[in-house]
């Protein structure tokens, strides 16, 4: 089935596949998660935690998507996804039955399987956690390989945070779930304050840690760092990048950055290669 | 197209150029070369010598490109003009797909087109070069773009070296000329003096087949090295640059004020991108009918000059022209040898000549590499 999938994306590179929204989930008042199953002519798809799909609204536009599903059950594809512009809007319209078009996975992992043993930071910030949650899943599944797991949550408001159902999952399968607000409403009881000041309360063994961090460049930046100066290795921290992309397979130019093109050799990339590229205003 | 060891020169007299075009019309080859249009030498559709732009050369300086009249025949007088050959393996527009929502699949309902077979006439060394910069992007990477891949495969090279530089050109300084040394299918020299002929050497298979049909005679000696003379004049060129130690060197300075200084001059206008021959950026535009049952993508050139280039939600990446120039530069100097393992520039000086206000990169390189003040 994987194959199959590959050859196809290999054989037409710039074709949407079909694909049949199965289910709908309104998370919050602007982010709705899609569940897809294959239509007529396309394959299942397998993927690896923090890759991507171009997700294309028929007759609208196409868009990268991270893939928010669990990577070990296959029967069906997901994508979280926050209306923020003309196709993503169109992406969080889609009702149950609708053809959706699917070009994908692409791109880099989440090493997650390499930390086995070790301590693992995840770090997410916004629409940040959905490319994390494939990480989680795993790592609630998994636990006892892996050392303690701990997971920092930031969000704006109260009311923009996600997976509610799986936080709590999360916490029952032994992960320590750390959440935060930006702004707390009258109702809120838990943490204010950005995602980086939640790192005090982590339980984690800094020279044994790895860590994955998605969410806005400011937020990754200052995790990093703040990870960096709790005795972490540069090279155990990872993060995600967003770029403009019209084609995902190295061929449009546009999701460069420095060397590096964010589609094929990333999104997720070690910490020490994006770190003096992120420094650099504009680039 | 496999490289084989060129053959040993023959000779075409000029007057049976045309032999050339109906060898190649009758293999099924669409001919593509220079012709006059558009106030310049331009690449186009052709089927014979008198579309060539005989008698004809070009004069080149920053931000100028000036045709004059020669007082000979030749037919490869010129250098390089606004085209390059990318324009028939990577579009300038092109429909990717046509489909038709039905139920639960997707109905293609255009006819992929079938690539064609061109004979690009008229390739010049550095040309070459660009041609196999493209096809590490589009055919050699992990990914491979199926109409660049089949069309490139198909077509022919028939390259003509260099007689003569433009004031513009570089192509000594990028090692990608003025002699054509590989990738060609036929390579023509122009001599003019004492008779007007053409050298004429196959570089492959497919290109012994047709120098075999043509009507040649054993080159001499005595012509060989006048060719060799011809081809050496191409090399006096007056612009160079220093690639030692310059992708180096320029990513050492992305902060450097020089971004700045450019920025003030630069109309961010994207010409340079749209004549240079191995830029290859595109984007996408996503259309559908009233229906909207029935939708179709397009691939357009793109341009890194262009602000929206770099969007994504929340606004572009790239605000200002001083970050947009020195994506252009360091990505065709620095970061694609990271990336595609040789530099982007091939020297042609299409950028030079066709920047609006003459921004001339060999000149913007040497500022970075001797900073006044001494910075480095």
């Amino acid at each position: 089935m994987e194959s199959r999938h590959a050859e196809m994306v290999a054989a037409q590179p710039w074709l949407p596949q079909p694909w049949i929204v199965r289910e709908v989930i309104r998370e919050t008042a602007d982010v709705v998660t899609l569940s897809l199953q294959p239509g007529e002519g396309a394959a299942a798809m397998s993927f690896g935690p923090g890759q991507f799909n171009m997700l294309y609204a028929f007759g609208v536009g196409e868009v990268p998507i991270s893939i928010s599903g669990d990577p070990a059950d296959a029967s069906r594809l997901i994508h979280t996804i926050r209306d923020v512009g003309l196709v993503s809007r169109a992406l969080c319209g889609l009702q149950p039955g609708a053809l959706v078009g699917v070009r994908g996975p692409f791109g880099s992992c989440w090493p997650v399987e390499a930390q086995a043993g070790q301590d693992v930071v995840v770090a997410a910030g916004g629409i940040g956690l959905a490319p994390l949650r494939p990480v989680l899943y795993h790592l609630a599944r998994h636990r006892a390989r892996y050392g303690n797991v701990v997971l920092l949550y930031g969000a704006r408001k109260p009311d923009e945070l996600l997976f509610g159902v799986e936080l709590e999952a999360w916490r029952q399968a032994g992960i320590q779930v750390e959440v935060t607000v930006d702004h707390a409403d009258a109702a809120w009881r838990g943490n204010v304050g950005v995602a980086t000041t939640l790192i005090r309360h982590a339980r984690f063994s800094p020279r044994n840690a790895a860590a994955f961090i998605c969410g806005p460049e400011v937020m990754m930046r200052f995790t990093a760092a703040a990870l960096e100066e709790r005795g972490m290795a540069q090279e155990r921290l990872f993060i995600s990048m967003e770029r403009n992309m019209k084609c995902a397979v190295g061929f449009c130019g546009h999701c460069q950055l420095g060397p590096e093109f964010i589609c094929m050799d990333g999104p997720v990339f070690a910490w020490p290669r994006m770190r003096r590229l992120m420094a650099v205003r504009e680039l | 197209m496999p490289d084989v060891p060129a053959t040993d020169a023959r000779i075409l007299q000029a007057d049976r150029l045309d032999r050339l075009f109906e060898a190649l019309i009758a293999r099924g080859y669409h001919c593509v070369g220079p012709t006059l249009g558009e106030g310049a030498i331009v690449y186009d559709e052709i089927s014979g010598s008198t579309d060539l732009p005989r008698g004809w050369t070009d004069e080149q300086a920053p931000g100028q490109y000036r045709l004059k009249k020669r007082n000979d025949g030749a037919y490869f007088g010129y250098v390089v003009g606004p085209h390059s050959w990318k324009k028939y393996l990577f579009e300038p527009q092109r429909r990717l797909w046509q489909l038709k929502r039905a139920g639960q699949r997707f109905e293609r309902t255009d006819e992929p087109p079938e690539p064609k077979r061109y004979a690009f006439i008229g390739v010049r060394a550095c040309e070459i070069a660009a041609l196999r910069i493209q096809d590490r992007v589009f055919a050699e990477g992990s990914f491979v773009e199926p109409g660049y891949a089949k069309t490139r495969e198909q077509s022919l090279v028939i390259a003509v070296n260099c007689t003569q530089a433009a004031a513009t050109c570089f192509c000594v300084a990028m090692n990608t000329g003025p002699e054509v040394r590989e990738g060609f299918d036929l390579a023509l020299t122009e001599i003019l003096e004492p008779s007007h002929h053409f050298l004429i050497q196959a570089g492959s298979e497919r290109g012994r087949e047709l120098l075999s049909a043509l009507p040649t005679a054993p080159c001499t000696a005595e012509l060989q090295q006048a060719a060799k003379t011809a081809v050496a004049q191409a090399s006096r060129q007056t612009r160079t640059m220093e690639t030692a130690g310059l992708k180096e060197l320029l990513q050492k300075n992305l902060e450097s004020p020089q971004w700045q200084d450019i920025a003030t001059r630069c109309l961010s206008c994207a010409n340079c991108t749209m004549a240079c021959p191995t830029c290859f950026c595109s984007s996408v535009e996503d259309t559908s009918d009233l229906t909207g049952d029935h939708a179709e993508r397009w691939q357009r050139w793109d341009s890194c000059f262009n602000p929206d280039f770099s969007y994504i939600h929340g606004g572009e990446v790239r605000k200002t022209t001083a970050s947009r120039y020195r994506q252009w530069m360091t990505h065709k100097l620095s970061t694609w040898f990271d990336q595609f393992g040789s530099s982007g520039c091939v020297g042609c000086g299409r950028c030079i000549t066709w920047c609006p206000v003459g921004i001339d990169l060999t000149e913007e390189v040497r500022k970075m590499t001797q900073p006044e003040g001494g910075r480095a």
